[in-house]
């Protein structure tokens, strides 16, 4: 008996308990899924398609987790230079896949210049970085707002077809970039719809990043956010380091929402960006990242956990009960990790 | 004796001074830094200003008669005083701006429900609803508290996420119990057997509060009953501040450990701290409902946290100190922006949505603004101590 | 007032350890009302936890309380908590300060003990409902400041008063308690102008003729021997001295804190380091040195290092020998002039001054000195590859990549060479013990290759054998490999028995340098008050 608590435990200890109880969760609605009816290949389709989907917005959080600047509730900031990385290129007409990549090199341009600026001021506010970055990335969503009905966008695809200008709410990324990467060697296999292009930008990606913390300079980044003084004493140019997080995790939101648009089909700007923060930050919280502390495998099993829960909680719940309280369980499982995250002391489980 | 020995001996007393002041220094705190005056008060009153400017070019833009305007300002005045007057108590203890605020909006938000499911109307409505919030305050007020006793140091993010959480919980209760475990009977209950209606039309009590005792200047409406419960606040924030709770309070602000060393017992006092907040944060939700007439069940509570926090903040509050004329400044600047902002938009731009979008944009703005301004002053004190120091090593040199 | 024979307070036989560290043994003192009590001993001797225990504090209680006992007017007390002590009559006033620098000094004098008038909600929501009688607190204020005879305003604000006025609140504070009887004044005139020093020393005069009992810490002796009746000194845990204040002198009293005569370790010890260096080769020049630490004074540091030596710089806490090489390396705000081998040094700058070959172990090994939550790897290659670029492999001729083998390969080494328990390089900084985080610390300065190492507080809480370990590693060093050392340490017998000359720093300025083996009280003298001491000498 003890024995078995003491494995208990160690699982516990070394897994979290939080994750544990969300990964359980989602085991249930596998098994109890059947029995509503649902076909379990289409449930894991869904979730590996939403995966691709969000991944790399997930991915976003780990330069400034690393660098100390905590959880990146400014992710609205990238996001916006990817939209406008996006609507540039189908403003410029460019079509078909190269769209994609047209539309990835402005925004990492933009991002390169919000996460400087953004940078540097957080560098101002150190150990405050999370409230103001909230706030930051929604006035930037609002001031964005207003440019949508300003500036001076002409492609018919994109503007409201009544004014001639100003553009549109959700924009269609049909005939540019709409799937190029989820069809993308995209193949079946036991009714499983695998969306290989998408996995392979994130996991290149994701190499990137892993690669990345092991050169000189992810070395410095790391250490920055394990002990700030001792990389000071060390030598480092603390600031600039945290900059080049922020820049990388502003870069990273950028292209994580065109990933997002091409498989979801849709371009959504004004309000749009304004609550996608969140479920990023809670998705690798419960994938065992703390507000100091993250890894690659943090953001794979955080997405899975999160997409999956997203995915088949209303399925589930609908066909099971008849009531679809998904969007309930979503909001308390969501900020429930972050509060538990916040109020903890640091030290990841990962 | 010349004037260059004079002038040599005064340097000389100026810098002895100076060395006896840093030599003197235990504490971090050497002395005040003393900006040019006015570049001083221009920095410190940045917000307001900004806002003043703001509101005279939108009201002069949007093409509204002083009446009008003056009419409206006196409506949103009475409707959200309440609210911005809780977020007082948390900031008197050092803890920031109370996000968290949004709990008791829901709590008051439950408390209408059932008066309006129940038909209570008028006066007696309006109080009962407030009898049934403080109970449900109380719970989620100490629970908050005590959350964010664990997370000392990040108050605010934590607190607004609180927010978030608790809204999903308000929904289960709402959406799911509400009809299945709590009776619900009214029209209000949707059609499927739980669940409340998206709208809940408060027709029973709607303005009850305002028109209990009716006075009309002119064209102008003034709702003097709420005003005379926004006075009582008032006097209950003036009063509360002489009592040994809230100079603890302030101890606890300045500093926990001092306080702590005294005997105060610092996580209770904060907790309370909250408790207050959001009790009165109920009552404010109720106020502010009563004189818009219909409850938005599900996005009411939402933003509510944000407007109150940029409303004191525009008054010239700051994270760490706020008054009663913070709150009415604001509450006035605040909402003159965000009511003539659309009009402006459309006259100047032909385009309403504009100055919606603005008045959005201001708001969260002028948060990240006052934040961002705190804190850099915060840690210019140390700098300054530097210079201090320096000067004081170089002048010993040179004499 | 009624029994002369029994004193006010009686310490009897008192012991302490820190889980089988024994920090006070056979404590024995008296003190009688209206007697004023001395007490001297250099950092570490025992005050400071002696007067914790007095005092009740927890850290007392929560390490297993102490042994012997403590009888105040005849009768046994044991105190749980410093709430028990200020209700049995005891006062302190810290080393830091304890107020709350917003409010006024009434404020902070009756801080949690307002006087209330009644109010009708606390009947129903408790006392703390009561307001404020403003008028009786601020009676109860100047009443205590009455007591002390000091020109302090009641109704000025901490924030913006001179020290001096702090200290007198804080004193307020103790004296407006009902019953305070015997008050401890820890190193009070620390921060003060000689004028207020002054003027605290005459308020210390008048509470006596009151009937209070004070014991009183300080470093400046020349106040000792000015208002005390007794002097207590105190070494390695123990009192070594408990005199009348008759016919003493400053020179008597310095003698008994340091202690020890040069003893044969340390001629020994002479022969061992100081033919290791050359006597006019300057290696580190530092002029006019100001430092901005947080509790550390450094303001006008002169000093020369020659090539070669290790120099131990020694003095009291706070007095500015910690900020010295923290200023120097560049991690506090600093300002004057560094020459290191003949080059300027930029201020605020670790980059090149790890570049130009200084290296640091910091005093603050878990705060500056480790990465905690990472391997012993990193804590050992880090310095190196960023201010280096060693432990890089390049791949493609451009990227920097982590050279994890090599890295391995070095910390193995150090592992061995420094004897650290660990169950790998891999092992995290956190789980390992405090003598073997040191040595971690050390590795990661040796890898540097230094050709100047500054050696800071390195054997600070770590047990002997480890204490050993350590100062014979860095001697070797210095031997082996000729680099010149800087070792700043609150442990003089430890400076003597490793360096050649040792630089005493008080008030910020440097007192003095000797060579260590000069007989222990001039270094009392120099570390006590530089100015004083020139003048006793």
């Amino acid at each position: 008996m003890s024995k078995q608590d003491n494995v208990f435990k160690s699982l516990v200890n070394s897994f979290g308990l939080p994750r544990l109880l969300i990964a359980g969760f989602l085991l249930l609605l596998f098994c109890i899924a059947p029995i509503g009816h649902i076909s379990i290949t289409q449930s894991i389709s869904d979730v590996l398609m939403r995966f691709g989907q969000n991944a790399v917005l997930v991915l976003a959080m780990v330069p400034m987790i690393h660098s100390g600047c905590g959880l990146n509730f400014g992710l609205p900031l990238g996001i916006i230079a990817g939209l406008l990385g996006g609507t540039l290129a189908i403003e410029l007409n460019v079509v078909g896949a190269a769209s994609f990549f047209v539309a990835i090199i402005f925004s990492v341009l933009f991002a390169i210049v919000f996460g400087y600026v953004y940078g540097i001021l957080l560098n101002r506010i150190k150990g405050s970085e999370m409230m103001i970055a909230t706030y930051v990335g929604y006035a930037a969503v609002a001031f964005m707002c207003m440019m949508w009905l300003l500036l001076p966008y002409k492609h018919p695809q994109m503007v409201w077809g009544y004014a001639g200008r100003g553009l549109r709410t959700t924009i269609s990324t049909e005939g540019f970039y709409y799937h190029v990467l989820s069809d993308f060697l995209s193949f079946k296999i036991f009714g499983i719809t695998i969306p290989t292009g998408s996995i392979l930008f994130f996991a290149f990606l994701a190499l990137c990043i892993w690669a990345f913390l092991h050169t000189k300079s992810g070395t410095a980044m790391t250490a920055v956010g394990s002990n700030p003084v001792f990389a000071r004493a060390c030598g480092i140019n603390v600031n600039k380091i945290r900059t080049l997080s922020v820049i990388m995790s502003t870069a990273l939101g950028a292209i994580g929402i065109l990933v997002y648009q091409q498989s979801f089909g849709f371009i959504q700007l004004y309000m749009g960006p304004f609550y996608m923060a969140l479920p990023a930050v809670s998705a690798i919280l419960i994938g065992g990242a703390s507000v100091n502390k993250a890894s690659i495998a943090n953001v794979v099993i955080g997405t899975l956990l999160f997409q999956g829960i997203v995915t088949m909680t209303p399925s589930v719940m609908n066909s099971i009960i008849h009531t679809d309280m998904s969007e309930v369980i979503r909001i308390v499982v969501s900020n429930g990790m972050i509060l538990y995250a916040l109020t903890r002391k640091s030290e990841a489980t990962l | 004796m010349s004037f260059k020995t004079k002038m040599n001996n005064f340097f000389k007393g100026v810098k002895d001074k100076c060395v006896s002041l840093f030599k003197s220094s235990k504490t971090k705190v050497l002395k005040k830094p003393t900006l040019n005056g006015t570049k001083e008060l221009l920095i410190k009153n940045i917000v307001p200003i900004m806002f003043i400017v703001i509101g005279i070019i939108g009201v002069y833009f949007s093409k509204f008669s002083a009446a009008t305007i003056v009419n409206e300002m006196l409506t949103r005045l009475a409707r959200n005083s309440f609210l911005v007057i809780s977020l007082l108590i948390p900031i008197m203890a050092g803890m920031g701006l109370n996000f968290g605020m949004t709990l008791g909006a829901m709590a008051g938000q439950i408390g209408l429900i059932l008066i309006t499911d129940w038909g209570i109307v008028g006066i007696p409505g309006i109080i009962l609803a407030a009898i049934i919030s403080t109970p449900i305050s109380i719970l989620l007020g100490w629970w908050c508290g005590m959350i964010l006793n664990k997370a000392k140091g990040r108050e605010m993010v934590t607190s607004y996420i609180i927010g978030f959480f608790v809204n999903g919980v308000y929904q289960l209760v709402v959406l799911f119990m509400m009809g299945v475990i709590i009776p619900i009977k009214s029209e209000i209950l949707l059609p499927r057997g739980h669940g409340v209606r998206n709208m809940v039309n408060l027709q029973g009590i709607r303005k009850s509060l305002d028109n209990l005792i009716p006075l009309r200047i002119g064209t102008v409406n003034i709702p003097v009953a709420a005003f005379i419960l926004i006075a009582l606040l008032c006097f209950f924030i003036i009063w509360f501040r002489k009592t040994k709770l809230g100079q603890d309070m302030r101890a606890v602000s300045s500093d926990m450990e001092v306080a702590r060393a005294s005997g105060i017992n610092v996580e209770k006092t904060r907790v309370l701290s909250i408790i207050i907040s959001t009790v009165l944060a109920g009552y404010g939700m109720i106020v502010y409902l009563q004189n818009m007439g219909t409850l938005n069940t599900y996005n009411s509570h939402m933003q509510i946290g944000m407007f109150s926090a940029a409303a004191l903040l525009v008054g010239g509050a700051s994270v760490a100190k706020a008054n009663i004329r913070n709150v009415f400044l604001g509450v006035i600047l605040f909402h003159l922006m965000f009511y003539v902002a659309p009009y402006a938009g459309k006259n100047l731009i032909g385009e309403a949505q504009l100055g919606e979008y603005f008045r959005v944009f201001v708001s969260y703005g002028v948060i990240t603004i006052a934040l961002v301004i705190y804190e850099v002053s915060k840690r210019r004190e140390n700098r300054i101590e530097a210079t201090l120091l320096r000067e004081s090593t170089e002048g010993e040199k040179n004499a | 007032m009624s029994d002369n024979n029994i004193p006010l307070l009686e310490v009897r036989n008192v012991k302490k350890d820190f889980f089988g560290n024994v920090v006070l043994k056979d404590i024995n003192f008296t003190l009688k009302e209206g007697e004023i009590l001395g007490l001297v001993g250099e950092n570490g001797a025992g005050k400071s936890t002696l007067m914790k225990i007095l005092f009740g504090m927890k850290e007392i209680t929560e390490t297993g309380g102490y042994e012997g006992s403590i009888l105040l007017n005849g009768k046994e007390v044991k105190f749980k908590s410093s709430f028990d002590a200020l209700n049995a009559g005891f006062g302190m006033v810290h080393q830091e300060f304890s107020l709350i620098p917003e409010f006024t000094a009434t404020e902070n004098i009756v801080l949690n003990r307002e006087s209330v008038k009644y109010s009708f909600a606390s009947e129903l929501y408790g006392d703390r409902l009561n307001t404020l009688d403003r008028e009786d607190m601020r009676k109860r204020a100047v009443e205590a400041i009455k007591k002390l005879q000091v020109n302090l305003d009641e109704n000025m604000s901490v924030s913006q008063m001179p020290v001096g006025y702090k200290q007198f609140t804080e004193i307020s504070r103790e004296l407006s308690r009902d019953g305070m009887k015997i008050l401890i004044l820890d190193e009070p005139t620390a921060v003060l102008t000689e004028n207020e020093a002054e003027s605290l020393l005459q308020a210390m005069k008048r509470l006596k003729a009151h009937g209070i009992a004070i014991i009183f810490i300080t470093h400046r002796l020349q106040e000792i021997i000015d208002v005390c009746d007794k002097i207590i000194v105190m070494r390695d845990g123990k009192i070594v001295e408990d005199m009348k204040n008759e016919n003493i002198n400053i020179r008597q009293i310095a003698k008994a804190m340091v202690g020890r005569e040069v003893s044969q370790v340390q001629n020994e010890n002479s022969a061992q380091v100081s033919n290791n260096f050359s006597e006019d080769e300057t290696i580190l020049e530092v002029k006019n040195l100001w430092v901005d630490m947080p509790g550390e004074i450094v303001h006008d540091v002169n000093l020369k290092v020659k090539r070669g030596e290790i120099l131990g710089i020694a003095g009291l806490a706070g007095q500015g020998k910690i900020g010295i090489p923290n200023g120097i390396m560049g991690l506090f705000n600093a300002g004057g002039e560094v020459i290191f081998n003949g080059k300027k040094l930029p201020h605020n700058n670790p980059k090149e001054c790890i570049k130009n070959g200084l290296a640091f172990v910091s005093e603050d090994r878990r705060g500056v000195g480790l990465l905690l939550d990472e391997s012993l790897e990193w804590n050992v290659s880090f310095g190196a590859m960023q201010a280096q670029n060693r432990f890089l492999k390049k791949i493609c001729g451009i990227i920097k990549w982590r050279d994890k083998a090599d890295i391995k390969k070095t910390t193995e080494r150090c592992i061995q060479a420094l004897q650290i328990k660990c169950t790998s390089s891999k092992q995290k900084a956190r789980e390992l013990s405090g003598g073997n985080q040191q040595k971690i610390c050390l590795a990661k300065a040796f890898v540097l290759k230094p050709k100047l190492l500054f050696v800071s507080e390195a054997t600070r809480g770590i047990d002997i054998g480890a204490k050993a370990l350590v100062l014979d590693a860095l001697k070797k060093y210095n031997k082996e490999s000729g680099v010149t050392i800087v070792m700043v340490s609150s442990e003089l017998e430890e400076l003597r028995s490793v360096c050649s000359r040792i630089a005493v720093v008080t008030d910020g300025k440097v007192a003095g340098i000797l060579p260590s083996s000069s007989s222990s009280d001039e270094f009392g003298l120099l570390m006590v008050a530089g100015h004083e001491a020139k003048e006793a000498v």
